[in-house]
């Protein structure tokens, strides 16, 4: 998934580098350590599908798309809407990207996805019932990477979530003598709650740095994603790769999650036409 | 999943204890065994509350593909896996794409432990199989997995001692349960190096308040620390019998 491949000797050098600069509040870029890269969301950029956006976060690209259809409950959830996110990195996303079923990585990326989405509420799964138990809305969120250059965590979160905010679905009616549901020429959005972001946060050294780019991330010690919704809490979180965190810092990592999520989601709302 | 909406009426009592009668600082019952499998390197048996979990370790050994192997330190791999008869509904055998994500987790929590340096050019294999689950079957498989790591002697900085907190019927419990975790509110695995003070496994789903998520964070922390009493207690059981527990690390 990274975009810079990892050698020893250039990884150290790096590394040695950005450690200078840290120790100095900068990053090579010349960001602050807790300030995100540009974001930008366009929305509707896919006449076909019921919502979609395209999502920059600095050099990162990915656009998501949604997909509405009729579909059948699960038996432990008879009375709760279908909401599925996954996501791909594309062949033509970077040098180092495959053609191929996801690997464990990219399986990671759309659960912790899937999870913010689903854990905030984001969506009123209940209120997408049309026959209990038998048919209910199903909303497909399919992200694709177009661009890898680190932090895939918030820019897929937040394409998966302007998609979801930009999204009009065809409503569907139950016949008065029974049997499936009919879709008629009426639109609606999804019932939206709340719109949770995404933070991740890099541990380099004894640094932990907002939004990793993908240099930043090929000599990163250890990741962590806390996902915050617009009531103050947060509702999801990862800690990925090999190393670890002091106790402090997974409390630090939880808070300032919350403060940029405030900025970010700001841009989102904005960038749907919402503000 | 679905734990937004969750009724959580009666998950805790008037008297405060929850289904299973337990306070809300309270761990289920835990019992762990060390080298309980024959062929493996190192083995461990973990019971925490109704989970069955075995783990066994395999190696250092040759990496096969050989292409897989690194030039300075071992390869670590790790499979979780759900036994088809471990849960109510039969699971299919295939792994999901759930436990292709723990098993991901569950490697990146135990490596920080470890001195991989030490056996360049092997790998290290760690198998945990849940035979019985019942909620917590991540955070007791990497408890296991560790005393295991630790029975086949592999150079350790410490052990990895995991346990869950989460929120159950608007109070924060330690170490949630199958029920506690499709009803409650929030649940929230960790796994720390004791000694250390170090996190190395944190996942979060659910919803928590700055205050809650502080309070869930120091009572899952303080489970790490008894479930780490526990290992401890079962490898010096093992290794220098039940009597003789001597003071301070291994």
């Amino acid at each position: 998934m990274s975009a810079v491949k990892k050698t020893i000797v250039v990884e150290q050098l790096k590394r040695a580098q950005m450690n200078e600069l840290l120790v100095k509040g900068k990053r090579l870029d010349g960001r602050g350590l807790l300030d995100r890269r540009d974001l930008t969301v366009v929305t509707n950029v896919i006449e076909k599908a019921e919502g979609s956006a395209r999502v920059t976060l600095g050099n990162t690209e990915v656009i998501a798309g949604v997909k509405v259809n009729m579909g059948t409950p699960f038996p432990d959830t008879p009375d709760k809407g279908l909401l599925v996110v996954s996501a791909e990195v594309l062949p033509l996303a970077s040098p180092y990207a495959e053609p191929g079923p996801p690997d464990e990585r990219t399986i990671e990326l759309a659960r912790v996805t899937d999870r913010g989405v689903r854990e905030s509420g984001m969506i009123d799964v209940s209120k997408l019932v049309l026959v209990p138990g038998k048919h209910v809305y199903a909303v497909f969120v399919d992200v694709s990477i177009l661009n890898v250059d680190g932090n895939l965590f918030d820019a897929v979160s937040a394409a998966t979530v302007a998609a979801i905010l930009s999204t009009r679905i065809p409503k569907y009616e139950v016949p008065a003598e029974g049997g499936a549901p009919v879709k008629t020429d009426q639109k609606m959005p999804l019932p939206v709650q709340t719109i949770p972001v995404a933070v991740t946060m890099a541990k380099i050294g004894e640094h932990l740095i907002v939004d990793p780019t993908s240099e930043e991330e090929a000599v990163m010690d250890t990741r962590i994603t806390f996902v915050s919704d617009d009531r103050g809490n947060i509702c999801a979180g990862q800690k990925g790769l090999p190393g670890s965190l002091t106790l402090d810092q997974v409390i630090f990592a939880a808070r300032t999650a919350k403060l940029k999520g405030e900025e970010a989601r700001l841009i989102l709302k904005q960038g749907v036409g919402s503000v | 999943m679905g734990k937004a909406g969750g009724d959580s009426r009666s998950l805790i009592n008037e008297q405060g204890l929850r289904i299973d009668g337990r306070k809300i600082d309270e761990l289920r019952p835990v019992k762990i065994e060390v080298g309980i499998l024959r062929n493996a390197d190192g083995s461990a048996y973990i019971e925490f509350g109704k989970n069955k979990i075995m783990a066994a370790v395999y190696g250092p050994k040759e990496v096969h593909p050989k292409h897989s192997a690194l030039p300075d330190k071992a390869l670590l791999r790790c499979r979780y896996h759900m036994s088809p008869f471990s849960t109510e509904e039969r699971k299919n055998p295939a792994p999901s794409r759930r436990e292709i994500e723990i098993s991901k987790v569950m490697r990146e929590a135990l490596e920080p432990a470890l001195m991989l340096e030490d056996y360049p050019r092997t790998a290290i294999d760690v198998f945990v199989e849940v035979l019985q689950s019942d909620g917590g079957s991540r955070c007791a498989g990497i408890s296991a997995a560790s005393v295991a790591l630790a029975d086949a002697g592999i150079n350790m900085r410490d052990l990895v001692a995991a346990c869950a907190a989460g929120k159950v019927a608007g109070q924060v419990v330690v170490d949630v349960d199958d029920i506690e975790d499709k009803e409650g509110q929030a649940d929230l695995p960790i796994a720390i190096m004791p000694s250390s003070n170090q996190v190395t496994l944190l996942q979060l789903d659910g919803q928590l308040n700055d205050e809650e998520f502080n309070k869930a964070f120091n009572f899952a922390v303080q489970g790490c620390k008894q479930v780490y009493q526990l290992q401890r207690e079962a490898l010096i059981g093992k290794y220098f019998g039940r009597s003789e527990v001597p003071e301070g690390g291994q």
